[in-house]
């Protein structure tokens, strides 16, 4: 069936399988690959995205069910070619990440806390990527580039909700 | 740190160029990668622990809308070789698919290839197989006993290893020994379980005679062993090593699978891809990691000094040999941890059972060992009514008695534990920890604090394998980079392997920018395939700092010395007067006769005429580097040089347990990390609390479990639990640099130290909680729920009394 998805502000029309995941539709379909399997079933957070601004895992929502919302991928994070949004760059900054698979989804949960949240204590920022499993990390160091980016966008009057 | 000064690059504070694609979401991963035309696979998993292969019909699955093939395990075992296996047990032979007899719940029977991934699904559950359930075994004891049911008829038994080693007077110390002391303990079986499961596409061009191959790999011998396995040349097998690896940290060596597609892309004349779902990666991915008892004799004197210890470890190794076997060699070069134990003997056995195949994982059975040396220098300190770390320091190595020979053969290379321990004690604090304990204690909670060190041997030798299979005689191992300056002096190393997120590309841009004196930012890393790359390894047993970081180094060294031997034929004097300073050679004597970067490249490339004679035209080198101190087979009693560099860790933990809920938490994580000169901080911090979280899973919360029919009940991340960012604490790293005299900077393998040591610091600290209440916990993982029985069952006890 077909379907309209609203994705980085760019409108794709799709034919889908009405049993297809919206992980899949990204991928398989939009060629979008920023947002990785991990466990398909909705622990591991690693196919994470924004919808309507909040952190969903795009591998428990089909794809038809994602017709009419505002879907954020990680592709839709960059300012422009090889350039860094505040949160991507602090990542950057701190190397918070090691194998970069669950990557774009803990920056997008990042983006959904910071957009909420413009001081974030540890505790808030840990419990908004509890939801997104690393492997390689112990997570200190994506811990610290939360609350980096945290205190960059602050400084730098970012207006709040902004990537 | 180093030393201020000392280097320009390597230590600095400087991102991860990696890191740049990645927060962008354009890595490139192994399933980002679809050759056009490719089609998938689905795999029908055997039900039962150990089966006969009835019949399989096809016919049903054959008819769904897009299925290619079905392909079972007599039509692939009559085509291909077996997989390679390390010991020498030609009658445990694997195949990618089972034929004949499956041997554990989960092992791949049937490959259903379709257009989609979703059709090959639907297609596999149409596949229909009888099968005629076999006697098994699950139990690695009770499989080594005479009578058990054998995973293997035709090996006899299912024993594959079973060697005892003496080194030194054993019985003698023993005898001359006031005390001794025994115990089991024992390692649960999980896993490193990347977030990422194993694929691979195969890509076989019939015209050029050519498998190409995209993996998500970390193994070394992988394209070897793929075109043995497939009966090709080697160089028809060409691995493409620029796959951004999800994660491994050992585990990512799915040579079944790549031989399965392998096969099927030729047999089908398309691209092939397998991506496993995570039930297909728990099951039947053959990644589960060593699953170990140990029983564990120590003989000591009143002060607590060991003088000799016996451990049997017996290693339940899952349903095939593959390379697992060797886990319980390499622990042999650290057998003694950073102890002065006089003698050891250790009796090393590998069995079979009906489980899920077991596979390296990081630190190589290193791990458990530590583990279990550690439970048992506690135990000495409690059977003597004397302090744990004071225990430890009467028998740790001291720093003046470097380079230490341990009796099993390897020499230790530079150490300096006493000081470690006594930063770390400093920095935590140690009697405000006491006191933060006993005030736990006084609210009621049981608290505990932990103590653990551990040896992370690194370097990655392959001497355990000459040691446990006579018939291997391979010494040692490689690692390479080749460097190139262009025509218009833009530089570019090439590294000949994959990565799962250690940063080679950024090690090696820092180090060759230190040695030709430039901004590491200039120099381009990039990853040959396995067609035109140099010997290399794989990142494994904490080496690539070791050797790709020393193969780098020794390349960029060659081009500076021949950037310098064109300078001194330009300015007609000998090379001794020369010096180099940031790409510009000049005279020592009169630094503005000089020949700048761009001078010295145009000469090398285009200026020809002008090379001393004899000089090959160009600016590209290589350097294949062997592993430092290896290259000896063992001696007949087993005495090798096993890893070249040995880094130490410290651990220090504060754990309260709610006596209600039986849940450890931990309070306070503190370790020292001496790794020797530090290539990148910001590597080496997330490589020790990333082992550090991998080992809070596997003490606390990771196990693959299975039912007593055989089932594994553990396939889904419901209910293998992986550490989530509320179970890792705040982690502080004390650092200490006690370089190695092996390595181009000192540096020593950073990958493994926190896998190393939180599994024991946790089981110590959870013990000095318990032991109180009478509890002794000498198994892993400790779960909360079996803890807090315990806890019960001894209040109840007590109240009892």
């Amino acid at each position: 069936m077909k379907v309209e998805l609203d994705i980085n502000n760019e409108k794709h029309a799709v034919e889908v399988e009405p049993r297809m995941s919206l992980l899949d539709c990204l991928r398989d379909k939009l060629l979008l690959n920023g947002a990785h399997a991990g466990c398909e079933h909705g622990v591991c957070g690693a196919c994470t995205v924004l919808i309507d601004g909040a952190a969903v895992r795009s591998c428990l929502m089909f794809a038809v069910q994602a017709d009419g919302y505002a879907i954020t991928t990680i592709e839709g994070l960059s300012p422009g070619p090889g350039e860094l949004s505040p949160i991507q760059d602090a990542f950057c900054e701190t190397h918070g990440m090691q194998c970069g698979y669950c990557t774009p989804a803990m920056i997008l949960a990042a983006h959904a806390l910071l957009s909420k949240n413009s001081q974030p204590t540890r505790d808030e920022i840990v419990e908004a990527i509890s939801g997104n499993i690393c492997r390689c990390t112990g997570y200190a160091q994506i811990v610290e580039a939360i609350a980096l980016a945290a205190e960059r966008m602050r400084g730098q009057n970012i207006k709040t909700g902004q990537p | 740190m180093s030393a201020p000064g000392k280097f320009r690059f390597v230590s600095a504070d400087r991102r991860v160029r990696e890191d740049r694609r990645f927060v962008a979401g354009k890595g490139r991963f192994v399933a980002d990668i679809v050759p056009a035309g490719t089609k998938h696979v689905a795999l029908v998993h055997c039900p039962h622990p150990a089966a006969r292969i009835v019949s399989i019909d096809k016919a049903a699955a054959l008819a769904m809308p897009g299925v290619a093939y079905v392909l079972d395990g007599a039509e692939l075992a009559g085509a291909t070789n077996p997989l390679a296996m390390g010991l020498d047990t030609p009658n445990v032979a694997r195949w990618p698919l089972a034929s004949d007899v499956a041997r554990y719940s989960g092992e791949w029977v049937a490959a259903v290839v379709a257009d989609t991934r979703a059709l090959a699904e639907d297609a596999a559950e149409a596949v229909q197989i009888e099968y005629e359930p076999l006697p098994f075994v699950l139990d690695g004891e009770e499989a080594y006993r005479p009578g058990s049911p054998l995973v293997h008829q035709a090996h006899g038994s299912n024993v594959l290893l079973d060697r005892t080693f003496v080194w030194g007077e054993v019985e003698r110390d023993f005898a001359a020994s006031p005390h001794t002391l025994k115990h089991r303990v024992t390692w649960g079986r999980s896993s490193t379980v990347p977030i990422e499961t194993f694929g691979v596409t195969a890509s076989w061009d019939p015209w050029r005679e050519m498998l190409d191959i995209w993996a998500s790999i970390q193994m070394p011998k992988y394209p070897d062993q793929t075109a043995m396995a497939l009966k090709l040349p080697m160089s028809s097998v060409r691995v493409h090593y620029d796959v951004d690896v999800g994660g491994s940290y050992g585990v990512k060596r799915g040579i079944k699978h790549t031989v399965l597609v392998g096969y099927l892309s030729r047999r089908l004349g398309v691209p092939v891809r397998l991506i496993e779902d995570r039930m297909e990666n728990m099951r039947g991915g053959d990644m589960h990691g060593p699953e170990r008892n140990f029983d564990v004799e120590v003989a000591f004197d009143d002060q607590g000094v060991i003088r000799s210890m016996k451990m049997r470890a017996l290693d339940n190794v899952g349903a095939y040999a593959g390379r697992s076997p060797f886990q319980l060699g390499k622990p042999i070069g650290a057998i003694v941890g950073p102890y002065k134990i006089k003698s050891v003997a250790y009796q090393a056995i590998a069995v079979v059972t009906n489980k899920t195949v077991q596979e390296a994982v990081r630190a190589f059975g290193q791990a458990p060992t530590n583990y279990a040396i550690e439970r048992t220098i506690d135990e000495v300190a409690n059977r003597l009514g004397l302090d744990r770390l004071e225990v430890r320091r009467r028998n740790l190595i001291r720093h003046e008695e470097f380079p230490y020979l341990i009796p099993s053969g390897s020499t230790y290379d530079s150490g300096d534990y006493h000081v470690v321990i006594d930063k770390v004690l400093a920095h935590a604090g140690y009697g405000d920890l006491i006191a933060e304990r006993d005030r736990l204690r006084g609210q009621g909670m049981l608290a505990g604090i932990g103590i653990a060190a551990c040896l992370e041997p690194s370097g990655g030798n392959s001497s355990f394998e000459p040691l446990l299979n006579p018939k291997v005689g391979t010494t040692t191992w490689m690692d390479s980079c080749r460097i190139s300056i262009d025509l218009v002096g833009s530089i570019t190393a090439t590294m000949h392997t994959t990565s799962a997120g250690q940063g080679h590309e950024t090690m090696v841009g820092t180090v060759v920018g230190e040695v030709l004196e430039v901004d590491p930012e200039r120099v381009r890393v990039v990853r040959a395939d396995s067609l035109n790359s140099l010997p290399s390894n794989s990142p494994v047993g904490s080496r690539m700092a070791i050797m790709l970081g020393g193969a780098a180094f020794h390349a960029a060294n060659k081009l500076k010395d021949k950037l310098i031997a064109i300078a001194a034929h330009e300015l007609g004097m000998p090379v001794e007067r020369i010096a180099y300073k940031d790409g510009n050679a000049f005279d020592t004597a009169a630094p503005d006769k000089k020949r700048t970067w761009v001078e010295l490249v145009t000469i090398a490339h285009r200026h020809i005429h002008r090379l001393p004679v004899g000089m090959e035209p160009g600016l590209s080198v290589s350097h294949i580097m062997p592993v430092p101190t290896g290259g000896a087979l063992p001696t007949a009693d087993g005495r090798v040089q096993m890893y070249p560099c040995f880094s130490f860790e410290f651990h220090l933990v504060l754990i309260a347990i709610d006596p209600d809920l039986g849940k450890p938490q931990i309070k306070r994580y503190v370790v020292g990390h001496d790794c020797g000169t530090v290539i990148n901080p910001k590597i080496v911090r997330g490589m020790t609390i990333g082992g550090i979280a991998h080992g809070i899973g596997a003490a606390l919360y990771e196990e693959f479990a299975y039912s007593n029919d055989g089932l594994l009940m553990t396939q889904s991340f419901m209910d293998y639990l992986l550490p989530s960012s509320h179970e890792v604490p705040p982690v502080e790293i004390v650092h200490h640099e006690t370089p190695s005299p092996h390595t181009v900077f000192g540096q020593k393998g950073s990958g493994e130290s926190g896998y190393l040591g939180a599994p024991a610091v946790i089981a110590s600290a959870v013990n000095d909680a318990v032991r109180p209440l009478g509890i002794v916990v000498n198994s892993l993982p400790i779960k909360v729920a079996q803890l807090g029985d315990m806890i019960a069952a001894a209040r109840d006890n007590k109240k009892g009394n």
